[in-house]
């Protein structure tokens, strides 16, 4: 695989993981538990919505068939999403959202350190930018899991339930193959190396002082990487897709 | 399910030409840290400031308004009381 597709590939499959997390806690707005919740939720989404932009729009220019950042987000078909399973996950109660919010979150944080030493410009400044966001993403995330955790007998109950429910998506996180490969083999973006084990340390830390559960049962789900996804995206994607296709080329 | 509403809190924040924290809203949250973090989701969205403060709302104490005239009207024509009669050299700022 070329160095440049290779990019191409990578910088879409983060670019899908921001698009479609930050399509699904938008579906919280006007629906958040607490006033000041449902504005934090919102602007989580922004942020991740504004990352898809950069990313999505670089991806454009790296694929080099004119495609911009709108075309690649509201015009494809599902198998042509790259996205982790994680994050088109349904959003569940409240607890559900922040523990998928918690998952991705502290990956994010580790894997945006490294990023942002990579030689390649553009995805460190992107890298950067995001970096910033995304602390303040897990602070938030994290002192959920760790309140609704350790919180009433019905918190405890709800946030366990997730985890339990969700925790079968982590792995993905760390999937790679021949795109990531080539990349760090040519130096493009820095080694994974170590990624899982910090994710690990820190995730059981959290959970540990959540008082919660990590679950035993070792299957795991994968798939989105290669376009093979749950039933939740194909009916996601009639939502964020629907302007586009209906009102060709519309602008606000 | 429980009807409790969380303790409200004020919030006050700096911007960053400012000097001192401006009194801009309340917001409802279960504790300090929270309160920190709703205040920044919900009052600096748009570069508001650069520091927040939050106090419970319940440690905050004020002047009776039909207090007003008696504590506030008897300064009004003291004027020893400001120091207006120096000549402020252009070197001194904020005075």
């Amino acid at each position: 695989m070329n160095i440049q597709e290779a990019l191409f590939q990578y910088v879409l499959r983060l670019g899908d993981d921001s698009l479609i997390l930050g399509h699904r806690l938008s579906e919280w707005c006007g629906h958040g538990p607490v006033l000041e919740e449902d504005i934090a939720t919102i602007n989580i989404s922004l942020d991740l919505i504004g990352q898809a932009t950069n990313l999505l729009e670089y991806a454009g220019k790296l694929e080099g068939k004119g495609r911009d950042e709108d075309a690649i987000a509201f015009l494809r078909l599902e198998h042509e999403y790259k996205n982790i399973l994680l994050v088109e996950q349904t959003n569940g109660d409240f607890g559900k959202t922040m523990m998928r919010q918690f998952f991705f979150d502290s990956y994010r944080k580790l894997l945006f350190d490294r990023l942002v030493k990579s030689p390649d410009v553009q995805l460190a400044a992107i890298a950067d930018k995001a970096l910033k966001e995304t602390k303040y993403h897990l602070k938030h995330s994290s002192e959920w899991i760790i309140r609704l955790g350790d919180g009433t007998e019905e918190s405890h109950r709800r946030i366990q339930d997730s985890l339990d429910a969700l925790y079968k998506y982590s792995n993905e996180l760390f999937f790679t193959d021949e795109v990531e490969d080539t990349l760090v083999e040519n130096g493009v973006i820095p080694s994974l190396d170590g990624l899982e084990d910090e994710w690990n340390t820190y995730v059981q830390a959290i959970l540990k002082e959540a008082t919660l559960t990590i679950p035993t049962n070792n299957w795991k789900q994968s798939g989105g990487r290669l376009g093979k996804h749950t039933e939740h995206l194909g009916m996601l994607l009639t939502e964020l897709q629907y302007m586009q296709r209906a009102y060709p080329n519309m602008k606000w | 399910m429980s009807n409790q509403e969380w303790p409200l809190w004020e919030v006050f924040i700096r911007s960053k030409q400012g000097l001192n924290h401006k009194h801009v809203g309340s917001l409802r949250a279960s504790d300090e840290v929270m309160a920190i973090e709703n205040a920044r989701d919900v009052y600096t969205r748009r570069s508001e400031g650069i520091s927040i403060w939050v106090v419970e709302s319940k440690h905050v104490f004020a002047s009776e308004p039909n207090d007003a005239d008696s504590l506030f009207e008897p300064a009004d024509s003291k004027v020893y009381r400001h120091p207006t009669f120096y000549d402020v050299p252009d070197e001194v700022s904020h005075m």
